[in-house]
């Protein structure tokens, strides 16, 4: 059986990019688990981070571990018994959906540079096209974490007649000034290696590995935090008792990145860091549907709030959320906002967590309780 | 807490929230009350509340609460957003009670505010005779670790009211039974005898 599917779309039509390009012969790669009932009143619609892929978990025993294996599946947050759940992967991203890496279908060569930059909006116009032509036309909840929290805000406000929820997860309303600091450190890590060649080492032995690995090194530390990493590593040194007095890898801490930054080499295209990145810089909801108003993005929100932020979370702290959430009680929606107690960081979100999990389960169920009433 | 200090006056301000209102409960706890006007009275309702344990258990009731703080958590709310704001044992824990009732009366039509009154005889009698921080059913805490910052009488919230220009639409004061299930009413002297007070207040 096969459980990656690829929808194509923009084949005479092109399809219209926010900077004004277009792009032809759109794909977006995209997995389902679970039944949808007969009303259609049980899908939920998640949305992958940064560098996530549609494989959110396990369709089998022995299928690969998805990113969300924690929270989807049978009797689970997302209860795969009870919900028919989608995820896409994303425009500009390098797992099935169209990317710098594809064949431009001009050239038949990759796009790379000659990708036009996108954005959070467009990645949603695209798997806006996917769930049209999937005849969902509203579900219960559209949910994500971190990338993926921002495009659960940006779809409920872009179309708000079209999920009854979401879940926003370790998110934030607009790119803040620092996470756009560390992004920039990792683009100028992955532009300035020799081997990335102006984004055109496709097909060529050579790859952007050195640079790749750095920016995702940059990255992770990011994702967590001062508490979990003294946790985890303290000064710990790896394989050895006494320092070596030199530049090498010596600290645990040292160590443990640079295997997160050469495990990521072998499934990420560099191109895509570059574009995804950019993408979630340019990500402002005020922005973009409020006029530089959060009040006023908001009121054209419909949906229902579920809203986690994570003490330890400092590439998008909790004030953020709260600004979020406050606002939005503001505008008459009902939310639900918690500040989860935890050390992960800004991961926590992928990380086991018992108070999620009831939250996430509690609140989707009161959705589907009262999606029933209504009908 | 103790589990009985979150039932206290919910049977009188159930009675006093018609069917269908929108309202707004300020400390709700773990949201029974909210959940108990959703069965008997179909209202929407809305929750604020600074424990994320309390608020996770308001959402498994179906309640939507959110996790803030009381004293700053009001300004983005509209004028008259509610039909009722409630302030149920609260107001005594909270930093600025003038702005706090300020702010309800500006997002609610009606503000219904019940809390234990100070100057009950056995708080009196508390402090008279053994000359220490009373502790009684309604009050019990140590002066050391008590969330209660701003005690007040039921004659203290009436000039209160009088002084700032609340208009005073209805004053309950009552005693609770044993598990505060239910509340008896008829009280003499009520800032004498009254274990709480409870007001509703209404915008002129």
């Amino acid at each position: 059986m096969k459980y990656l599917h690829t929808y194509s779309f923009a084949e005479t039509t092109p399809f219209l990019l926010s900077c004004g390009k277009t792009l032809s012969n759109v794909n977006v790669a995209y997995e389902t688990w679970g039944t949808l009932n007969t009303d259609k009143t049980n899908a939920i619609l998640i949305f992958h981070a940064f560098t996530g892929s549609s494989h959110a978990a396990r369709h089998y025993e022995k299928d690969t571990e998805g990113w969300w294996e924690t929270y989807v599946g049978s009797g689970k947050a997302f209860d795969t018994d009870k919900y028919f759940i989608i995820c896409a992967n994303v425009l500009g991203s390098c797992y099935g959906s169209t990317g710098p890496s594809s064949l431009n279908p001009k050239t038949g060569k990759p796009y790379a540079l000659n990708f036009p930059f996108i954005t959070i909006r467009d990645m949603n116009s695209a798997i806006k096209n996917l769930t049209d032509h999937l005849q969902i036309s509203r579900f219960l909840a559209v949910a994500g974490g971190s990338m993926g929290g921002m495009l659960a805000l940006d779809w409920s406000i872009a179309y708000p007649n079209s999920t009854k929820s979401a879940i926003v997860l370790a998110a934030s309303h607009s790119q803040p000034a620092q996470a756009i600091a560390f992004h920039q450190v990792g683009r100028q890590a992955i532009l300035q290696d020799p081997s990335w060649k102006k984004g055109n080492y496709y097909g060529s032995e050579e790859i952007p590995r050195l640079g790749l690995s750095l920016a995702r090194m940059i990255g992770h530390i990011t994702y967590l935090s001062e508490k979990k990493m003294h946790e985890k590593f303290g000064r710990k040194l790896q394989d050895k008792a006494e320092l070596s007095f030199g530049f090498d890898y010596e600290f645990q801490v040292e160590s443990y990145l640079r295997y997160q930054g050469h495990k990521f080499v072998d499934r990420f295209d560099a191109n895509s860091y570059l574009y995804l990145t950019r993408a979630i810089d340019y990500f402002d909801i005020r922005i973009d549907h409020g006029e530089g108003s959060l009040f006023s993005a908001f009121e054209k929100s419909k949906c229902d709030y579920l809203m986690l932020s994570y003490s330890t979370d400092w590439l998008y702290p909790p004030e953020n959320m709260k600004q979020m959430a406050n606002t939005l009680r503001g505008c008459g929606r009902r939310v639900v906002y918690l500040d989860i107690d935890t050390d992960n960081g800004h991961d926590s979100f992928l990380i086991d967590n018992q108070v999620m999990v009831a939250a996430v389960k509690n609140f989707l169920s009161q959705e589907i309780d009262t999606t029933e009433n209504n009908v | 807490m103790k589990e009985t200090i979150f039932n206290i006056g919910y049977d009188l301000i159930t009675k006093e929230i018609p069917r269908g209102s929108r309202v707004l409960d300020l400390g709700c706890g773990d949201g029974e009350l909210l959940a108990e006007l959703k069965r008997k009275k179909r209202i929407e309702g809305f929750g604020i509340e600074i424990s994320p344990e309390s608020v996770g258990i308001a959402l498994s009731k179906g309640v939507f609460a959110c996790q803030a703080d009381i004293d700053e958590g009001l300004s983005d709310y509209k004028d008259n957003s509610f039909d009722y704001v409630i302030l149920n044992q609260t107001i005594q824990n909270t930093k600025r009670p003038e702005y706090v009732l300020r702010e309800i009366m500006r997002i609610g039509t009606r503000v219904i505010i019940s809390f234990p009154n100070f100057s009950h005889i056995l708080i009196r009698m508390n402090l008279f005779f053994r000359g220490k921080m009373p502790k009684t059913k309604s009050l019990p805490y140590e002066w050391y670790d008590t969330p209660n910052i701003h005690m007040l009488s039921i004659k203290d919230f009436r000039t209160f009211c009088r002084q700032k220009g609340f208009s005073i639409e209805k004053e309950i004061n009552f005693n609770t039974n044993i598990n505060n299930s239910t509340s008896s009413k008829k009280i003499l002297f009520p800032n004498l005898f009254a274990m709480y007070g409870l007001f509703v207040l209404k915008k002129d």
